[in-house]
C-alpha cells in the first residue's frame, strides 16, 4: 500500500507543478464572474443561470484535467524510460497501475475541492444559502464518476498508440455516454432487430456516467438524493473501476516496455 | 542603405494603425447597423442565431419547470410542450389538465437502469413561483438579443416582470425595445396596453395603444400576413372592458361584436352584448327620471 501511495504522491505533485489546473480554474472563475456581472432587468437575485453555467464549467474542467492527466501517465514513464528504474525498485506492474490511478483520482479530487469551494462561495454570495450537503453530494458523485473515467483512460493509454488519440477517444466516449446513455434504451426500442438487441446490450454494458450528473438538482435547489442511492452508485462505480483497472493490468502485464 | 531611426519606424507604425483603425471602424459600424442592432455576435452567427435564440427561449421554459422537461428523445415518443403556459395564457381547467398530461412524459421505467437513474434526476412537474420566476429572465433576454424579431420573448418577459416580480418599468422598457425591433407587432402593442391599463391605470394611453394594436392586426391581415386570430379577440375584448368601465357602452358593444366573429364561445359574448344594450337603454331613462 505504501508503494501505491508513494506512486500516487508523485502524480499529485505533478498536477500542482504543471499549469493545466491553474489555467482551467482561472478560465472557469473568469467566465463565471463575467457572467455574474451581467445585469438582467436590475434584479440581483437571479442566480440559477450562474450556478448552471459554473457547474457546467466545473464538469468540463474536471473532465479535461482527469483525461489529460491520466492519458499521459504511462506513456510518459515509458517515453522518459523512468518506468525501468520504477519497476526495478521492485514495484509490480499492478502497483504501477493502481498507484497511477489513485494519484490521478486524488489529484482530480483536490481540484474538485477547489472548484466546489469557489462555486459554494459564488452561489452563497448571490442567494445567501449554504446547502453544503447538496454540494458535498454533488462533489462525491462527480468524483466517483471521474474514477471510472480515469480507470478507462488508463486502460486506453495501454491500448492506443499516443496520449492524444487516447484523450480524444475518451472525450468522445464520455461525452457520448453523458448525452445519450440515459436514452439508449428508448433508441433501442425504435430500432429493428438485430440492431435493437445490439443497442440494448450496449445500454447495459456502458458505465452509466450520467447518473452522477446531479447539476440540475443543485441548480434548481431540489432535495438531496437518498444517501443509500449514492452508496449504491458509488458501489457501481467501484465495480467498474476494479474491472477497468484489472483489464489495464492484464494488458500491461505482457506489454513490452522498450518499444 | 541607411537604417531609419527607430523613433521614425514607431511613428510610421502608429500612423498606419490609426489610418487602418479609421477604415475598419466604418466597416464595423456597417456590420452593427445590420438588422438595426449593435451586436457583432449577430453578424458572426448570421441566421444561426435564430436557432440559439429559440434554444434560449426553450431554456426559459426548462427553468420555469425547474429542470423537469422532455428531451429530444422524449419528444420523439410523443411528448410535446405547449408553451402558452409560459406567457400566462394557460386557462384553469382544460388547458391546465392538458399541460399536466403533456408533462407526464416519463412513464414507467423500462428497466432497472432507468429506474435507478431516476433517483438522480428531477422527476416532479412543478412551476416556479413566489418570485422564483425571475430565473427565466436571463434566457429571455439572451433570446431577444439574438433574435429581436421573436415577439413572444418580449411579451413573456413583460408578463412575468409586471405581474409577478413588480418590475413594471423594466417590463415597459423591454416591450418598447421589442416594439422598436417589431414596429408592426400587434402582440407587443397589446402587452403594452395591458401594462398601461392594469399597472399604471392609464385608461387613455391603454385605449390608444390597443386601438393601434387592432389597426396593426387589420393591416397585417390586409397584407395577407395571417395574424393570430386569438390576438384580435384579446385586443377587442380588452377594449370592450375598458370602454364599458369608461361608460362608453356603444363602443364596448362594437368591440364585443368584432370579438364574437372569432370567438370559440360566441354565446358568452352575446350575453355580454345584451347586458350592455340593457345598460345603454337604462341610461336615458335614468336621465329622464332626474
Amino acid at each position: 500500500m505504501n508503494t501505491v501511495m508513494a506512486l500516487a504522491g508523485i502524480v499529485i505533485k505533478e498536477l500542482y507543478r504543471r499549469k493545466d489546473f491553474y489555467v482551467v480554474f482561472v478560465l472557469t472563475a473568469v467566465m463565471t464572474l463575467l457572467l455574474g456581472s451581467v445585469n438582467f432587468f436590475h434584479d440581483d437575485k437571479i442566480v440559477r443561470y450562474l450556478k448552471d453555467v459554473c457547474l457546467l464549467l466545473i464538469w468540463v474542467s474536471a473532465l479535461v484535467i482527469a483525461i489529460v492527466t491520466s492519458a499521459r501517465q504511462l506513456p510518459m514513464e515509458r517515453e522518459s524510460r523512468t518506468i525501468f528504474p520504477l519497476l526495478a525498485k521492485p514495484v509490480t506492474r499492478a502497483q504501477v497501475i493502481v498507484g497511477k490511478f489513485f494519484g490521478c483520482w486524488f489529484a482530480v479530487g483536490l481540484g474538485l475541492l477547489v472548484f466546489y469551494f469557489f462555486f459554494a462561495v459564488l452561489a452563497g454570495s448571490r442567494d445567501h444559502r449554504w446547502p453544503l450537503a447538496e454540494y458535498i453530494q454533488a462533489l462525491w458523485l462527480q468524483w466517483s464518476m471521474l474514477a471510472m473515467v480515469i480507470a478507462g483512460v488508463l486502460l486506453g493509454s495501454l491500448v492506443f498508440a499516443a496520449p492524444s488519440s487516447n484523450s480524444t477517444i475518451s472525450f468522445v466516449v464520455v461525452a457520448g455516454i453523458l448525452l445519450l446513455g440515459r436514452h439508449l434504451n428508448q433508441v433501442a426500442l425504435q430500432q429493428p432487430e438485430p440492431l435493437k438487441t445490439l443497442v440494448y446490450v450496449l445500454y447495459f454494458v456502458i458505465p452509466h456516467l450520467e447518473w452522477y450528473d446531479i447539476r440540475d438538482r443543485v441548480s434548481f435547489d431540489q432535495a438531496l438524493v437518498p444517501w443509500a442511492d449514492c452508496g449504491l452508485a458509488t458501489l457501481y462505480a467501484a465495480v467498474y473501476v476494479a474491472f477497468l483497472l484489472f483489464a489495464a493490468w492484464l494488458v500491461f502485464r505482457r506489454k513490452p516496455l522498450n518499444q | 542603405m541607411k537604417r531609419p531611426a527607430p523613433a521614425l519606424v514607431l511613428i510610421a507604425l502608429a500612423t498606419v494603425s490609426v489610418s487602418l483603425g479609421t477604415v475598419c471602424e466604418r466597416r464595423v459600424g456597417q456590420w452593427s447597423r445590420r438588422n438595426q442592432s449593435d451586436s457583432v455576435l449577430k453578424v458572426l452567427l448570421g441566421d444561426g442565431r435564430r436557432l440559439f435564440a429559440n434554444h434560449f427561449f426553450v431554456m426559459a421554459d426548462v427553468y420555469f419547470h425547474s429542470g423537469y422537461y422532455p428531451s429530444v428523445f422524449d419528444r420523439r415518443t410523443g411528448a410535446e410542450v405547449d408553451r402558452r403556459h409560459l406567457s400566462g395564457q394557460e386557462q384553469e381547467g382544460e388547458d391546465g389538465h392538458d399541460h399536466e398530461k403533456e408533462m407526464s412524459f416519463l412513464g414507467r421505467p423500462k428497466d432497472w437502469i432507468e429506474s435507478f437513474g431516476r433517483h438522480f434526476m428531477i422527476t416532479e412537474h412543478t412551476h416556479l413561483s413566489g418570485g422564483g420566476e425571475r430565473e427565466i429572465l436571463p434566457w429571455l433576454k439572451l433570446s431577444a438579443e439574438l433574435d429581436p424579431q421573436q415577439v413572444d420573448t418580449y411579451t413573456v418577459a413583460a408578463f412575468w416582470l409586471r405581474n409577478h416580480l413588480g418590475k413594471v418599468q423594466e417590463a415597459e422598457q423591454f416591450l418598447r425595445e421589442g416594439l422598436r425591433a417589431n414596429p408592426d407587432s400587434d402582440q407587443i402593442l397589446f402587452a403594452l396596453g395591458q401594462l398601461y391599463y392594469e399597472n399604471y391605470q392609464d385608461v387613455d394611453r391603454a385605449r390608444n395603444v390597443w386601438e393601434l394594436a387592432l389597426r396593426r392586426w387589420h393591416e397585417a391581415e390586409s397584407r395577407n400576413g395571417k395574424p393570430e386570430p386569438f390576438s384580435r379577440e384579446q385586443i377587442t375584448i380588452n377594449l370592450a372592458r375598458l370602454e364599458e368601465k369608461a361608460g362608453n357602452y356603444q363602443r364596448a358593444i362594437a368591440h364585443l361584436q368584432e370579438a364574437r366573429l372569432l370567438s370559440p364561445a360566441p354565446a358568452a359574448l352575446d350575453r355580454q352584448i345584451d347586458e350592455l344594450r340593457q345598460k345603454l337603454r337604462a341610461r336615458p331613462e335614468a336621465a329622464q327620471g332626474k
